[in-house]
């Protein structure tokens, strides 16, 4: 905050783990992008224009424009009110471990970056909502939280201005589902977490039927360093046209499984290399799904493509949460197909036929060929339950998202599932 | 019948939001952090509370996995099943931890200590495999990790 930091968002974090508190991080400039905005009489709008010229892409996996969410917002004196911002912090994504490090080492950064954005979209109250797993976060946002109660930095007439604005932190009581945009609301309404129909799309209608923006973690996190340092630096930070830097995480069989953050757009290669070392010895690459369980394989011959949201669907794939999981030669590919359906299976809410009923359909075809009683016809079965899976056939993103990796799984690796039947048996077991 | 306790808590929650209903997950939270599960009886105490119905608050306590509808034992562990934990080995860690306390996914041990559940991805995975147990967060799992953890919870 205080340099032109290529890492902002982690520059302020200790090598002991402990949290970043408010005192370093006011020291380190922080709450100073709030300052400017409420005491220099920055309008929402203008706030909301900056973040997005700065390109600032939702870094919960969709990559939606942040700044052009909240400009959706209905503003002015005939708006229903109160409207909510809401930020996810349900990080439960397999292979996703991002958001638990801003969290749980830089709170304030999240609550000054919760303060601006509910400053841009008019908001009179935001919600963190945060997976019930996450208790050293939710130890330290509530503390930080009322650290800046203390400070006047929340409450009534923040610095002095007329705005206001109340932070409340909601713990889940569990499920992936949470982590949709419309379960999610649900949830925080006390409902099932069953995701909605769209439209009305949250920004018009959502939590509690108010005007609602519900912005990831590390999305937060960016504004206040958008503001202090403008979007053209904020741009610049980035190799691409998606703006500023990227929490890039490797897990899987590599020598050093890690989390970094670097400019956007770095490529596969270079984070699975460079920064987690390559494939630990004994082992060899086969592929790799970039951002969590829900994202399409990406091979050796895709791996220089620019890590953003513009450029991997040139790869058949998408950049998701930017953390990717490596599959290495001495894991079975089914079995991995298997785990990821098994899991899609049970976390599915149970609402839209094609994902209750296909997806445990599928996880049992997948568990057959791994017991060895795999038939022929089983991969057609497969592909047709995945085609079903996709988009406008079900509420939400789940469905589609389970189809992704399997039918990637199945195109890449198509004679290791062939083998499978073809032998009675897994080759890897 | 909910202590006062319980009340004050559920109440102070309640403030937070502009419906009764929407605090019924924190409220069984609340009351699940005090008598480590939420009985028949505590559903009906919360519907009063909040002025609910008794079903519509089984509707969503059956629907969360982190709300308890059956007594568990004195610590919870759960065991992340997620791809990267699977990768990394959580057969293994299965296996020891079933083998180590007598138990399956969903049993708990004969003297109430250790209930075992499996867990979507813990968010640790470049420490997998992991589990959690109560609240406390381990990963690097092996035999030896597994057992001195387990050690620390009577």
């Amino acid at each position: 905050m205080t340099g032109n930091s290529e890492k902002p968002l982690t520059e302020r974090m200790r090598g002991d783990g402990s949290a970043v508190d408010l005192e370093a991080y006011e020291l380190a400039g922080g709450y100073q992008a709030i300052r400017k905005v409420l005491r220099t009489g920055m309008i929402p709008m203008a706030v909301t224009e900056e973040v997005k010229t700065a390109n600032l892409r939702g870094r919960g996996g969709a990559g939606f424009q942040t700044g052009l969410k909240w400009s959706f917002v209905p503003r002015g004196r005939d708006v229903p009110n109160p409207t909510y911002l809401v930020v996810n912090g349900d990080e439960m994504e397999p292979g996703t471990f991002k958001d638990r490090l801003l969290m749980e080492r830089d709170p304030h950064q999240l609550i000054e970056g919760a303060i601006v954005a509910a400053f841009a979209i008019e908001a009179d109250i935001a919600y963190i909502f945060l997976r019930g797993e996450y208790t050293l976060a939710a130890e330290r946002l509530a503390r930080a939280i009322a650290e800046a109660y203390e400070r006047h930095y929340l409450g009534k007439d923040i610095f002095g201005s007329s705005y206001s604005l109340e932070l409340y932190l909601h713990l889940s009581g569990g499920r992936y589902i949470c982590g949709d945009e419309t379960g999610l609301l649900n949830a925080l309404e006390g409902k099932r977490a069953n995701p909605r129909a769209k439209p009305p799309f949250p920004v018009v209608a959502g939590l509690f039927g108010k005007p609602t923006v519900v912005n990831n973690v590390e999305t937060i996190s960016c504004v206040p360093h958008i503001i202090n340092h403008g979007a053209e630096w904020f741009n610049g930070l980035s190799k691409t046209k998606d703006g500023g830097t990227k929490l890039y995480g490797v897990s899987g069989r590599v020598k050093h499984p890690g989390l970094w953050e670097l400019p956007m757009g770095t490529t596969a290669r270079e984070i699975l290399e460079e920064h987690a070392g390559g494939m630990r010895d004994g082992v060899k690459f086969r592929g790799l799904l970039p951002g969590g369980s829900s994202t399409p394989f990406i091979v050796e011959e895709h791996l220089d493509t620019p890590m953003d949201y513009t450029e991997m669907p040139k790869a058949g794939s998408r950049l998701g949460t930017g953390t990717m999981i490596v599959l290495d030669n001495k894991t079975c590919p089914v079995g991995m197909a298997w785990n990821m359906t098994k899991f899609f299976a049970r976390e599915s809410c149970g609402f839209c036929t094609p994902c209750w009923s296909g997806l445990g359909w599928a996880e049992r075809i997948l568990k057959s060929m791994e017991d060895g009683r795999g038939q022929p016809g089983d991969l057609d079965k497969l592909a047709f339950q995945a085609k079903m899976w996709s988009p406008g056939n079900t509420f939400c993103a789940l469905a589609p998202g389970a189809a992704d990796p399997l039918e990637t799984s199945m195109k890449y690796f198509r004679e290791d599932f062939e083998r499978h039947i073809r032998e009675h048996r897994c080759p890897w077991s | 019948m909910l202590t006062p306790e319980e009340i004050a808590e559920i109440e102070i929650e309640a403030g937070h939001y502009p419906k009764r209903e929407a605090v019924c997950i924190d409220a069984l939270k609340i009351v699940q952090r005090h008598r480590g599960w939420v009985s028949d009886e505590s559903v009906r105490d919360i519907a009063e509370q909040l002025g609910m119905s008794a079903t519509d608050v089984d509707s969503v306590a059956t629907f969360y996995n982190l709300i308890f509808r059956k007594p568990v034992g004195r610590h919870v562990v759960m065991v992340c099943d997620s791809v990267s934990c699977w990768i990394m080995g959580y057969d293994r860690v299965k296996k020891h931890l079933g083998e180590r306390l007598g138990i399956e996914h969903g049993q708990t041990t004969s003297d109430d200590r250790f209930t075992m559940l499996p867990i979507v991805c813990l968010g640790c995975c470049d420490h997998a495999p992991a589990m959690m147990v109560d609240s406390d967060l381990h990963g690097d799992l092996n035999p030896e990790r597994i057992d001195s953890a387990l050690e620390k919870y009577k």
